[in-house]
């Protein structure tokens, strides 16, 4: 299959919606729908402006340490969970509890625990990350054929060794899938924190710009944080398609 | 075996209760950061009682119930049309995959201008996150259903609705379960993150607006009640699917 039959659809779509955003900018008006020429020409204007790359940078570097802990925590406490059935069937309806929290709710607690700044960010970052990826982690482990295990028994595997040459090969594409929703979440998750009681970061001037109603600025800072997650989840998505065909 | 596990479980989260109890009445972690859990049960009860709460919580809950109906009845629908059709899925895919990290909120402004100030907002807001998973699951169900399946509805000569309606969805129930359970978990979490950021009204801004005013006990209390309804909602959800032919799928 060419590039063109494999992402054609896609970029048809990104075309539609285009059009049905120039169609709503005219039904509706600028003071409400920014057309499409101009929102991309106010986000290359931001990209260039000095007093925003500095909120840009705060909100990248938020992200990838929250992304970092989610990725470590979630899969480290995935595997151990996912190899021991008595610990798994006991956490996992505490920890799908947990999932399925409003974790905006938690946030007042993160802040009153970190303080106002940067770490506050990361951990409600780190905190949406983590529990798809442990969940998938946890999942993929369990989903391990026994004959892997078994001869990981016979050739006298270290319980490190084991998780090193065998859990962790055979449940990779799995475990990867968590890590790019959790990645996601965490993307999220930062945003959110920086749209709450922040100073600093793109979800600040995204909040300012929703409250002084300035359509401008919230179409600009929206298209480009959707340009970054949709390339974040297109490398995502192509390295994930390379490890299920590895595997 | 199940008694047991249901005992340590109760084991583990008493323990850490208890713990935290414990941390907190003997002062390592200051109160104005962190109340101890019987307080935030004593604070709960309080909230319950002198029934303040109530109008929050059934505007809550009537907004997250029509971001649930209509998450599930339009992410059924468009979920069989995607998976009948190769185009529309791989025009989707990527944006379904990249959906959740795209900040709903940013869409408020535009759903205010669409649908007014108010519920139907938030509503909108709880849609926008919970549809995809009903999507993406109903799309999992349909792709696993068996060959054999497609032969007894030709055999049969069910025509497309009725092919849906008795082979389709039923065989895709477990799947279609996943689906229904996150697509409630996130009409929930919309509507109450967006009430908490944006809205002034309801369960998520009573939080935020106890956080503001440093009433940290109510606020304790109010997100002690959120976890206690999100804890309930889990185990209705997990006690249908342990009843489902095959346990469900996880």
């Amino acid at each position: 299959m060419t590039l063109i039959q494999r992402q054609g659809p896609f970029f048809l779509l990104c075309i539609v919606v285009l059009i049905l955003w120039q169609l709503m900018h005219m039904w509706l008006g600028t003071s409400v729908v920014v057309a499409p020429s101009r929102a991309v020409e106010i986000s290359f204007d931001l990209l260039r402006d000095p007093t925003v790359l500095p909120h840009a940078a705060e909100s990248l570097k938020a992200f990838v340490l929250a992304a970092t802990i989610a990725g470590v925590l979630g899969i480290g406490f995935g595997l151990a969970l996912g190899a021991r059935p008595m610990a798994r069937e006991v956490m996992e309806p505490i920890i799908m509890s947990l999932y399925s929290l409003p974790k905006v709710t938690l946030y007042p607690i993160a802040l009153l625990i970190f303080g106002l700044g940067i770490s506050a960010k990361i951990a409600f970052g780190a905190l949406h990350g983590i529990f798809p990826i442990l969940i998938f982690s946890m999942n993929a482990v369990r989903g391990t054929s026994p004959i892997f295990l078994r001869s990981a028994r016979a050739m006298r595997l270290s319980r490190w060794q084991t998780a090193r040459h065998v859990l962790i090969p055979a449940a990779l594409p799995q475990i990867f899938t968590g890590v790019r929703i959790g990645i996601a979440l965490a993307f999220l998750g930062t945003l959110i924190g920086e749209l709450f009681a922040s100073q600093r970061g793109l979800g600040f001037l995204l909040i300012g710009a929703i409250q002084r109603n300035d359509i401008q600025l919230v179409s600009a800072i929206v298209l480009l944080i959707t340009a970054f997650v949709l390339t974040l989840t297109g490398i995502l998505l192509a390295i994930e398609r390379r490890l299920r065909h590895v595997t | 075996m199940t008694g047991s596990v249901a005992w340590i479980r109760f084991g583990v989260i008493a323990g850490f209760v208890l713990t935290l109890e414990f941390v907190c009445r003997i002062g390592w972690v200051d109160a104005r950061t962190m109340i101890a859990p019987s307080e935030m049960a004593l604070s709960l009860a309080r909230i319950m009682t002198d029934g303040e709460i109530y109008a929050s919580l059934s505007m809550t809950v009537f907004t997250i119930l029509a971001a649930y109906a209509i998450s599930v009845v339009l992410g059924t629908a468009l979920g069989l049309l995607i998976q009948r059709y190769d185009v529309l899925r791989r025009a989707t895919a990527p944006i379904l995959a990249a959906w959740y990290a795209i900040p709903s909120f940013a869409f408020y402004p535009l759903f205010i201008v669409l649908l007014g100030f108010g519920r139907p907002a938030l509503v909108a807001l709880g849609v926008k996150l919970a549809i995809v998973s009903m999507i993406a699951a109903t799309i999992d169900g349909l792709d696993k259903e068996r060959r054999v399946f497609s032969k007894v509805a030709r055999v049969a000569q069910l025509g497309g609705l009725a092919r849906i309606r008795f082979i389709t969805l039923p065989a895709a129930l477990p799947h279609l379960m996943t689906g229904l359970k996150l697509a409630f978990v996130y009409s929930f979490i919309g509507v109450v993150a967006g009430e908490f950021i944006l809205s002034t009204a309801g369960l998520g801004y009573e939080i935020a607006y106890a956080y503001d005013n440093y009433d940290t006990t109510r606020m304790y209390g109010l997100i002690l009640l959120t976890c206690v309804i999100a804890a309930l909602i889990n185990s209705c959800f997990r006690f249908y699917e342990r009843r489902l032919p095959g346990g469900g799928v996880r």
